[in-house]
């Protein structure tokens, strides 16, 4: 069965020449662009200037800070949303009478944009940490989002509480679809409640472990809403993440050809990263 | 049995306490936002004394929340961010599930090399983050004179593309073919048979991608950022962003602000919850 192509034009045209005019031409531009001295406008042909802007960016330390943060931001929040993810979803499938009530709690901060859940975080942290301190007398609760380290843990505290409950939907799908009898065998076998988790619960949930971690670390690797919102880079750039260093370098200090050198080594170093996590989790889901 | 008992108990408390962790946020932005600027600094914690609605109606004024203007009126309310953010939202959603799911079928429909080709392009396009765009887009967008809230539907319809078709697409792929021909045979067109036959069918998933692009574009900070900062026509996370920064030591009304910027996502959630957790589920599954 198949159609000619004006049909194939009508069903499929108008969606293409969206795609088309919003993300193809933008990104070969964009690449184009970014060996250019560009100004960010586009009624004159900005300059050539080779692989300046990308020599810059290895001299960049903002941007080096940036990519080490993020990168470590990236792996601790992957392990930590992932494990309290997996963790909410074995708690809600035990069959508790607050099993339903606790699922739409742990689900609820995942509507709330990124945006406007760092402002409500910021106080937390400012004002609820403050008062907490004060009662309490622990200096740890002071100043967190005046200091680069705490900074860094407040940031994975509001992704995990925003991301673990999205997570925990995805492990409550995959631990639904284990077969009872092969939980039942297990325990005939003798088998007690280590090992049916290792043997039996993990592999069968590795593919939403694979969906999983691409969501974590896509979202935490891209993240810019939360970065603004909640710090703003600071103090002193210290929590500046790569795609916040990339919005100031061009609207900042505009300087656009800059910025979107860096853009290209963002998609570069997010499709590469991304690639190789479900390559590498795919195998993984074979062996088991 | 008395050690499977205790379990459960533990596992009440565990439960019990997670709650409260999870909701504390919620608790914290609720009661301060009705509290006086000077309770707010002394007690962060406990109930407000006296119960400030002033808060509310100052936030409500500053946000453009359900006008534009000094007082409210049918004309004032199409300039509000509600308005703007429902619009824009909804708009989007409907048209991303009328293309992309015509594009899905006929890409699955279609056996050739430039059905092929256009679909991984689609695929492809996921591994794009925003930001390697998102410069250009501004400027192409500007030189066309698309930064305006027609312009941002359509670009929410060519960025939503990638991930329903991708949806669309597998769950077309498992609707038989016989289906069709029975149709054909009685002399339905195309046209025909996609809107009587197939898109009806479509219905479980047309709810997932619904759901998962009005959570996407109703929250979406970025992109309104660049596209539509002018007054009448900002959305709520940019009106947001705007009132917070002038009032951000103004903790009392940032917190009303914050809160009636949560209500309508939370009355959506408890409407239409049992289709989010599927949706969420259902998109996930690859």
């Amino acid at each position: 069965m198949n159609y000619n192509k004006k049909t194939f034009c009508l069903f499929a045209g108008p969606i293409i020449v969206a795609f088309l005019m919003v993300l193809v031409i933008p990104l070969l531009i964009g690449v184009y662009y970014s060996f250019t001295e560009w100004n960010g406008r586009m009624d004159q042909v900005p300059d050539f200037i080779g692989l300046s802007n990308y020599i810059a960016i290895i001299k960049d330390e903002g941007f080096r800070n940036a990519f080490i943060f993020t990168a470590k931001f990236t792996v601790v929040s992957v392990i930590v949303i992932n494990a309290i993810g997996f963790s909410l979803a074995l708690l809600v499938t035990k069959k508790l009478k607050i099993s339903n009530f606790m699922r739409t709690i742990f689900f609820m901060p995942n509507l709330i944009g990124g945006l406007i859940l760092g402002f409500i975080w910021q106080f937390i942290f400012m004002g609820v940490f403050q008062t907490i301190g004060e009662i309490t007398g622990w200096t740890f609760f002071q100043g967190w989002l005046a200091d680069a380290n705490t900074g860094f843990w407040g940031l994975v505290i509001i992704m995990v509480w925003q991301m673990s409950g999205y997570l925990m939907v995805i492990y409550i799908a995959a631990l639904q679809n284990i077969p009872k009898s092969l939980l039942e065998a297990a325990e005939i076998d003798g088998a007690n409640g280590w090992a049916k988790t290792r043997h039996i619960i993990f592999p069968m949930v590795a593919p939403a472990f694979t969906i999983s971690m691409f969501l974590t670390l896509a979202n935490s690797f891209k993240l810019f809403d939360q970065n603004l919102s909640l710090t703003n880079g600071g103090p002193g750039g210290s929590t500046e993440m790569l795609a916040l260093n990339i919005y100031k370098t061009a609207y900042t200090f505009t300087n656009y050809g800059a910025a979107q050198a860096k853009a290209v080594v963002f998609f570069l170093l997010v499709a590469s990263i991304t690639m190789v996590q479900v390559y590498v989790n795919k195998k993984k889901e074979v062996e088991m | 049995m008395k050690s499977k008992q205790n379990s459960r108990i533990l596992l009440y408390i565990v439960g019990v306490l997670t709650s409260i962790l999870f909701i504390s946020p919620f608790y914290i932005l609720i009661v301060n936002a009705f509290k006086t600027k000077r309770e707010l600094f002394g007690s962060t914690l406990t109930l407000p004394k006296e119960w400030m609605l002033d808060n509310f109606k100052v936030a409500l004024n500053k946000l453009s929340f359900l006008w534009i203007g000094k007082n409210f009126s049918m004309e004032g309310f199409f300039g509000s961010a509600l308005f703007n953010s429902m619009f824009i939202t909804i708009t989007s959603t409907i048209l991303i599930i009328i293309f992309s799911s015509m594009a899905a079928w006929i890409l699955v429909r279609t056996k050739s090399k430039v059905s092929n080709i256009v679909f991984y392009m689609f695929i492809a396009a996921m591994l794009v983050p925003f930001q390697a765009v998102m410069l250009p887009l501004v400027a192409f967008m500007g030189r066309l004179g698309l930064q305006n809230r027609l312009g941002i539907i359509f670009m929410y319809l060519g960025f939503g593309s990638s991930f329903s078709i991708f949806l669309y697409h597998g769950f077309i792929k498992s609707i038989p073919v016989s289906l069709e021909e029975a149709a054909r045979i009685d002399g339905c067109g195309p046209w025909k048979v996609f809107w009587k036959i197939i898109f009806p069918t479509l219905k479980p998933i047309h709810v997932t991608v619904a759901i998962l692009n009005t959570i996407w574009i109703w929250n979406d900070f970025l992109l309104p950022q660049l596209m539509i900062n002018k007054k009448g026509t900002q959305t709520i996370p940019l009106k947001m962003y705007l009132f917070f920064g002038g009032y951000s030591k103004q903790w009392h009304l940032a917190m009303a602000g914050l809160l009636i910027a949560v209500i309508p996502i939370i009355i959506f959630y408890f409407f239409a919850q049992k289709h989010i957790i599927e949706g969420v589920t259902a998109g996930s599954e690859k």
